[in-house]
Parts: C-alpha cells; sequence; structure tokens
C-alpha cells in the first residue's frame, strides 16, 4: 500500500497549552480525507505541521514518505496548500498570480503558459484572467487559490478549511475541483467543520481536543453509532424534552432537531414515542453529537 | 532562477500599481532636498540685536556700524535701559544686546581702553557661536585700527600689516556655500531614509495580508526571498539618487568634481546597504507599526552620529567609533569626496571595503534568521 500521509503521537504545544496531542494516522495515497471538528481543535495546526509551516513538539510523521522533521523542503514541492485565508496578491491580477505562483515552483515559460491555460479552465476564471484578484467574490478567489496550488501537479494536497468563506454554490463547484484532482490521482486532504462537506469525503477523521475521536468511512461511521435514532415530531420539542425530563426518562441522548425530538436509544423504541414516531438513519451530524457527548461525559467523570 | 526572477517580477507589478507610492517615492526627495537645501544654512547671518548705546559718542557708533557692515548684526532696537535689552532678549525679540558704557569715547582717547559688552542668546547654540566669533572679531580689528592710528599719531610707522601672516585657503569650497556641503550630505540622507523604510515593510507586510504563509509553503528559498525583495528597490534608489543629484547641479549649482560613473557605482553599494538593513528590520518587527518605529529609531541617530550636520569630529570619542557602525558614515565620505573633492575609487577603498561587508553581514543574518515557519 502506498502511503500518503503517516503521522505517530505527532503533538503540537503552544506554551501550556496542548494543541494537537499525540495524533497518529496512517492515510493511503488516493482518495479524499476529511478532518473534521470545531473551531480550536487542533485541525489547522495538524495540517500546518504536515505542510512544513509548523515544528511538532513530539512524536513523528512523514508525507510522502518523506520527514516532516528533516525533509520539509521536499515536501514543500510535491504538495499543494490552500489556507482560510485569501493568500495570493490582490493587487494582482488574476493571471499574474499563477505565472507568480508557476514561477515559484520553477515551471518554465511556456510549459507555465499552458497550465496556467488549464488551471483557467478548470477554476471557470478564464473570462476573469485580467482582473485584479481583490475584484474576485469569496468562493471565487479561494477557486483562484486552488488554481495557483496545482498548478505544479502536486501529489498531495492539502485544504485547510478552503471553502469557509464560500457561499453554498462556490462550495459546491470547489468541491467537484476537489474530486477532479483525487479522480486524477492526487491525494486530498481537507479540514472542515461543515459535517456536509464531511460527507463528500472517503474517510473522515473526528477531531476534538487535539485528538482523534473517530476515524472511518462517512459510511462506517454511520453505522457505528450505537442503538437506533427515533424522530419524534412534536409543535413544542423543547417543552416535550422539559416534559420528558420532569417524568425521569433518560434523555441524555435526546436532542432537538427543528420541529421534532431526536432521541437515541439501545433496544426498543423510547416508551413514551407517540404517533409520527419514524426510526431514522443517523447522519454524520447524529453521530458527531454522541461522539462529542460521549468526551464531554468521560472528562467529567472522576 | 526562475523563482527569483517570478518573484522580481511580481515586485515591480506591485510597485507600478500602486502609483501614489511610487509618485511619492520620486517626487519627495525632490522636494526634501529643494526644503533642506536652502532652508539649512549654518552660516548665521543677520541677528536681531538690541543697542543701549550710553557714550552716544562718533566712536561708539563707528563700533555698532562696524558689527552691521558684517551683515551678522541688524540692528532692531535702540534700548534706552539695561533692563530692556534683559526683557528683549527674554522674550525673544533680539538675539544679542549689545551695550556701549558711557566712558567708551574717554576710554579709548585717553588710552586707558574700553570694554564693550555683548550679551547672546544661546539657547540655539549655532547662532549664538556665529555672533561671539563675529563680535570678536569686529573688536579685534577695530582696536587694531585704533591702535595704529595711535601709533601713527606718535610718529611710529611701520605696522601696517601684521608680525604674523595667516593665511587661509578654503579649498574645495572656497566661498563656504553651505548648499555645497549641505546637498550631497542630504543625498545620503534621503537615500537611508527611503530605502530602510521601503524593505523594513516589505516582509511585515506579506505576513499581515497572509501572503507569507503561502510562500512559505511553495519552495522559494530564503535567499531567493531576500534577493527578490532588494534587487527591485536598487532600481528604485537609482531613480532617486539620479533626481537628487539633477537637483544639486540644476538647483543647488554644486559642483561635480569626480566621476559621476564612479558615484553612480558606489551608491549602488550604499543603497544596497540600506535596504538590507530595512530587511533586518522587517524580519525582526511583527508589525507595520514596529518596522517604522524601528526604522526611525535607526535612521535618526545614524544621521546624527554619520557627521551629516554635526562634525564628527567634535563629538566624544564613544559616539565617534559609534558612527562607524551606521552605512551612511561612510557613504558620506564617498559623496562629498567624489563630488567635492573628486576623490578616486584608491583614494574611497576602507569606505568601499566597509560598505561591502556591511552588505554581507546584514544580507547573511536577515537570510539566516529568516525561517519557512510560522512559530
Amino acid at each position: 500500500m502506498n502511503i500518503a500521509i503517516k503521522t505517530d503521537g505527532l503533538t503540537r504545544k503552544f506554551g501550556d497549552f496542548t494543541a494537537v496531542a499525540g495524533l497518529s494516522l496512517t492515510l493511503p495515497a488516493g482518495g479524499v480525507y476529511g478532518f473534521l471538528g470545531p473551531n480550536g481543535s487542533g485541525k489547522s495546526t495538524a495540517i500546518r505541521m504536515l505542510a512544513g509551516l509548523l515544528l511538532p513538539t513530539g512524536g513523528s510523521g512523514s508525507v510522502l514518505g518523506l520527514d516532516i522533521l528533516t525533509q520539509s523542503e521536499e515536501i514543500k514541492k510535491q504538495i499543494g496548500y490552500v489556507s482560510q485565508k485569501f493568500s495570493l496578491y490582490s493587487d494582482l491580477t488574476v493571471y499574474e498570480n499563477l505565472d507568480f505562483y508557476g514561477g515559484l515552483y520553477s515551471l518554465k515559460k511556456t510549459e507555465r503558459a499552458g497550465r496556467i491555460e488549464k488551471a483557467l479552465a478548470l477554476t471557470a476564471l478564464t473570462a476573469q484572467k485580467d482582473l485584479p484578484a481583490a475584484n474576485l467574490s469569496g468562493g471565487w478567489r479561494q477557486r483562484l487559490a486552488l488554481g495557483c496550488a496545482v498548478l505544479h501537479k502536486p501529489r498531495l494536497l492539502l485544504l485547510d478549511e478552503a471553502t469557509s468563506g464560500a457561499d453554498p454554490d462556490a462550495r459546491r463547484l470547489f468541491w467537484q475541483l476537489i474530486y477532479r484532482f483525487a479522480a486524477a490521482g492526487t491525494t486530498v486532504l481537507v479540514t472542515t467543520h461543515f459535517l456536509d462537506e464531511a460527507e463528500h469525503c472517503d474517510r473522515i477523521a473526528f477531531i476534538q481536543d487535539g485528538a482523534i475521536i473517530a476515524d472511518d468511512t462517512p459510511e462506517n461511521l454511520k453505522a457505528s453509532l450505537p442503538g437506533a435514532l427515533y424522530k419524534i415530531p412534536s409543535p413544542d420539542p423543547v417543552g416535550l424534552l422539559e416534559g420528558l425530563s420532569a417524568q425521569g426518562h433518560d434523555m441524555s441522548g435526546a436532542y432537538i432537531r427543528g420541529q421534532s425530538l431526536c432521541v437515541r436509544t439501545v433496544g426498543a423504541p423510547p416508551r413514551f414515542a407517540g404517533d409520527g414516531t419514524q426510526k431514522i438513519a443517523p447522519a454524520l451530524e447524529d453521530l458527531f453529537i454522541y461522539l462529542v457527548e460521549k468526551k464531554r461525559a468521560k472528562r467529567h467523570r472522576p | 532562477m526562475t523563482r527569483l526572477t517570478a518573484l522580481i517580477k511580481k515586485e515591480f507589478i506591485q510597485m507600478r500599481r500602486d502609483r501614489i507610492t511610487l509618485a511619492i517615492m520620486v517626487v519627495m526627495p525632490l522636494f526634501q532636498v529643494l526644503i533642506f537645501g536652502f532652508a539649512i544654512n549654518t552660516d548665521v547671518k543677520h541677528l536681531a540685536a538690541a543697542v543701549f548705546d550710553q557714550s552716544l559718542s562718533r566712536e561708539s557708533r563707528e563700533f555698532i556700524e562696524a558689527l552691521t557692515a558684517t551683515e551678522y548684526y541688524d540692528i532692531t532696537c535702540a534700548a534706552s535701559s539695561l533692563q530692556e535689552i534683559t526683557d528683549q532678549l527674554q522674550a525673544g525679540g533680539v538675539k544679542a544686546g549689545i551695550i556701549i558704557p558711557p566712558d567708551y569715547a574717554a576710554g579709548l582717547k585717553n588710552g586707558r581702553g574700553s570694554q564693550v559688552q555683548v550679551i547672546v542668546d544661546a539657547t540655539d547654540s549655532i547662532a549664538a557661536t556665529s555672533a561671539i566669533n563675529t563680535a570678536q572679531l569686529v573688536g579685534e580689528s577695530k582696536s587694531r585700527e585704533i591702535l595704529v592710528r595711535k601709533l601713527r599719531a606718535a610718529g611710529i610707522a611701520g605696522l601696517e600689516t601684521s608680525a604674523l601672516d595667516v593665511r587661509i585657503r578654503p579649498w574645495y569650497n572656497p566661498d563656504f556655500i553651505t548648499a555645497f556641503y549641505m546637498v550631497p550630505g542630504l543625498c545620503a540622507t534621503i537615500l537611508t531614509l527611503t530605502m530602510i523604510l521601503t524593505t523594513s515593510l516589505a516582509i511585515i507586510r506579506e505576513r499581515e495580508r497572509g501572503t507569507l504563509e503561502q510562500l512559505m509553503v511553495t519552495p522559494l528559498r530564503p535567499y531567493e526571498l531576500m534577493l527578490g525583495k532588494i534587487i527591485p528597490y536598487i532600481a528604485m534608489g537609482y531613480t532617486q539618487l539620479t533626481v537628487l543629484l539633477l537637483a544639486a547641479k540644476l538647483v543647488f549649482g554644486v559642483p561635480f568634481q569626480g566621476s559621476v560613473f564612479l558615484l553612480y557605482l558606489l551608491t549602488g553599494l550604499f543603497i544596497t546597504a540600506s535596504l538590507g538593513l530595512g530587511l533586518f528590520i522587517s524580519n525582526t518587527a511583527k508589525t507595520q507599526m514596529q518596522g517604522i518605529i524601528l526604522s526611525f529609531s535607526f535612521i535618526m541617530p545614524s544621521v546624527l552620529l554619520s557627521g551629516f550636520m554635526f562634525p564628527r569630529e567634535a563629538m566624544p570619542t564613544f559616539f565617534y567609533y559609534l558612527g562607524y557602525l551606521v552605512p551612511i558614515t561612510f557613504y558620506l565620505k564617498i559623496i562629498r569626496g567624489i563630488v567635492l573633492k573628486g576623490a578616486s575609487a584608491e583614494q574611497l577603498w576602507p569606505q568601499i571595503l566597509v560598505l561591502c561587508a556591511f552588505i554581507a553581514i546584514v544580507m547573511s543574518v536577515s537570510i539566516l534568521r529568516f525561517k519557512k515557519r510560522l512559530d
């Protein structure tokens, strides 16, 4: 098996704060991987260590078979990186930005021109190529950033919340591009806090407080949710939840979703369930809530 | 090489797009050299003075006329009491007070000698020195004149000329034109100011805009980044130098004794040294504000220690040697040497070597200090 990323106890501390706590994972080459987690969970710190932007304070790791501690400059030649911030030159045009990054990756003139044309077509920016990058809206800018990051045909693409500032349509377009690169054999690692984006990934690692709390395909993760999930429609789900709690029912696995109450139980459907209660297939969100609650409960237990 | 070319091209595009900064970089040096060149004159003339003439004699009028004839004094007030002179000096209405005693003429006549008191407002030391020197010179020449007249009246001749004749030939600037001395120095000062400020913001700006993080994940090497940030601004420095030299020649009529080619060649060293220093600051400061403050805290003392305005020979030993730590000290020797004295490259070897060493040090430190990491 060809390994794209392998880390062993990767740790990063900022003073007393541990941003990444002993991250160990092995990602085979090819496919789209997602680091899913809330803001401040350590996803960006982890991806920055892989990109060679931050040194780990503990553990080890390799990217494309190269050591992240000693061979980060070699790694940089073979990866593409897009961060959540717009990190291109707003006073340069779309084309000039692409030309500049093509130069930084030592692409020769004729080859560079060809790849820029291709990148423009791929990111649907051909008509905008002479516009200053400052004039592009959020989603377009991120597409340009992606275009700049893939000119040198990287074997690994690291996308750090690259879609956070984009509208849903722009995000959809962006993901189409991600699939294209993955289909062409590029390994893609994305960090996101959008659950719907995580569903697009071939494999997801849930990250919380700097550690992986689950790591599998979206299907397996959803199937791993213990018990069954029931949806009880109610015009007043808040009242229903409070009422049931007051009656002494165990409501620890219950949460409100719109005009209904979701209850997870192991075994039979909840006794109090009324008309219209239906068993639903768990979504990633349900698993995420379960995992976060479980971790929180563990932390509060002495 | 492809990476460096790409970086230089990008810097030139950004420079061209920022029209206002570009205009400031070309026009401001011109304004500065005009303002400073015309305004700075260490030869303080026409100082307002008050006279309290208690003698009111022919002799006292002669002395006052001799003073005003030098053009260093303008009598703006005829005071009628000592108190009036004190008040005028205190209020700043006059910079000097001349007090002639009632027995001035009598003292001269009977050979006892007379005293004239000159009170000088020494808050401005340059103006005060100028006033004191003039008053002393006038006093000495007047007393010699009186002496000669008396000796001749007594029948003794032959002392028409002094016993000792010191002949002074002021070379390189015989007419003591301040602008000749100041304008080349101004070129050095303006160049160091704009060059240090420009690069001191170069890296910080990329850091603040988030573009540095993107550069860090590319194979770009630190030395390429540093060179790419310097080379485009060398062109900028040469543009400024040309503007400044044209102003020096056409507006101030500064004579160019030496080789203009050599001046351009050696100015390249100074521009590079200043840009390197700016880069060093850019690597140290975290925000643009810090960069600007750090730059000015370096530029101000280095200009003062360089000998641009105050002779280095007058400085205490420690500060004299401190001046050797800043490139402008050496460049002043180069530009004044070439422009005013027609110095040749052979005569400027020490300065050339020091500037080269300076460039090597700041550039190596900047390159070594720059880490392609965020921590």
